[in-house]
């Protein structure tokens, strides 16, 4: 039950502090389940991206979908998705009845004003550390440096063959290698 | 009623890419059950991208409200999130299966893409966040703060958004 409740009130966090979207819920996420709850090594925590953006649907939904079953299964499943769903419904359902006019209202144009530059900051946060857990040899160092300027020049490349294509450029490298697993880790 | 889960569950069974790309799917199905005007619609869109909470259940409980309250919105957030839940379960034993399977290694690649995935989004999230002096400053002390202190990224979003409050309203 206790562990319910961490599911819960992590992911009620991550939907309450996700302004602007997508990446934006990655700072909140790796605080609290990488650094606090240590649910997940920095590695998990690239997979459980991968996986929930390589899927349809809502990606923090997916995340916190994921991370329930991982931890509790079908009960954390709810426990995730009730968690992470309604911090939204309850702003989306204030702002609906009684104050259609936010858009309007200057203190919260602001406020988000001052948020969105910090979120990037926070998100570049994130790819730094990642980046420098993950990369741990010069293919991997190769393999960086190679996507990074092709995602950026081609903004329309969906980021599942980002993932497709480094999954399998890592098992052909592998393969020449000629390595076992272990080795090449 | 049942129409509004159906038309959500489509959209979350559909898109693949998070809310930005829903926001196309959604449109057309909304428009074309008659439930919101065009106008409506993007005013809808564009609270829910300023709103905290990701931008598909935002947009979900809000046209759900709008077209039949409270219940309404219950069941289009329901049906957004009820394709994750099947597609979840399914991509975690799939995963699980790669990760045991001699091609595991492909795990930290895939994990490097991933690494360069956000650092290209930084790239785009910078052109279009980051347009003045003023906003520079927040970026930089956040990251400074995010980099030398143990400060949650949540008091950093909140002490930013109060920057901005100040900033804007009293200030510039």
């Amino acid at each position: 039950m206790q562990l319910l409740w961490q599911i819960f009130s992590s992911f009620f966090k991550i939907g309450a502090f996700t302004i602007g979207g997508g990446y934006a819920m990655l700072p909140v996420m790796q605080r609290d389940l990488v650094d606090r709850l240590k649910w997940l090594d920095e590695q998990e925590f690239m997979e459980t991206i991968a996986v929930t953006q390589s899927a349809p649907g809502a990606i923090a939904v997916n995340t916190a979908i994921f991370i329930g079953n991982r931890m509790a299964g079908l009960p954390g499943v709810v426990a995730g998705a009730l968690g992470v769903v309604l911090p939204s419904f309850i702003i989306i359902l204030s702002i609906a009845i009684f104050f259609q006019n936010i858009l309007t209202w200057q203190p919260a144009i602001n406020f988000f004003a001052g948020v969105r530059p910090a979120v990037v900051a926070l998100i570049a946060h994130v790819a730094w550390k990642m980046g420098r857990k993950l990369i741990t040899g010069k293919f991997y160092l190769a393999l960086f440096a190679v996507a990074l300027p092709i995602i950026v020049l081609v903004p329309e490349i969906h980021p599942v063959w980002v993932i497709f294509g480094s999954g399998i450029a890592t098992i052909v490298w592998a393969a020449y290698q000629g390595r076992s697993q272990k080795e090449v880790e | 009623m049942l129409n509004i889960f159906i038309t959500f569950f489509k959209i979350g069974a559909l898109t693949f890419g998070g809310g930005y790309a829903m926001i196309p799917l959604m449109q057309n199905e909304i428009i074309a059950q008659g439930w919101l005007n065009q106008a409506e619609f993007l005013n809808i869109i564009a609270i829910s991208e300023m709103t905290p909470g990701p931008i598909a259940i935002n947009s979900a409980t809000f046209v759900g409200y709008q077209y039949a309250g409270i219940p309404g919105a219950a069941l289009a957030t329901l049906g957004v999130v009820a394709p994750s839940i099947i597609i979840m379960v399914i991509f975690a034993k799939l995963l699980a299966k790669l990760k045991a399977s001699k091609y595991g290694i492909a795990l930290q690649g895939i994990g490097v893409g991933v690494a360069a995935l956000i650092a290209a989004a930084v790239f785009g999230l910078i052109k279009s966040s980051i347009t003045n002096w003023a906003e520079a400053a927040i970026a930089v002390t956040a990251l400074v703060l995010a980099i030398k202190t143990k400060l949650s990224p949540i008091i950093i979003i909140l002490a930013s958004g109060f920057v901005g409050v100040v900033l804007y309203g009293y200030i510039l």
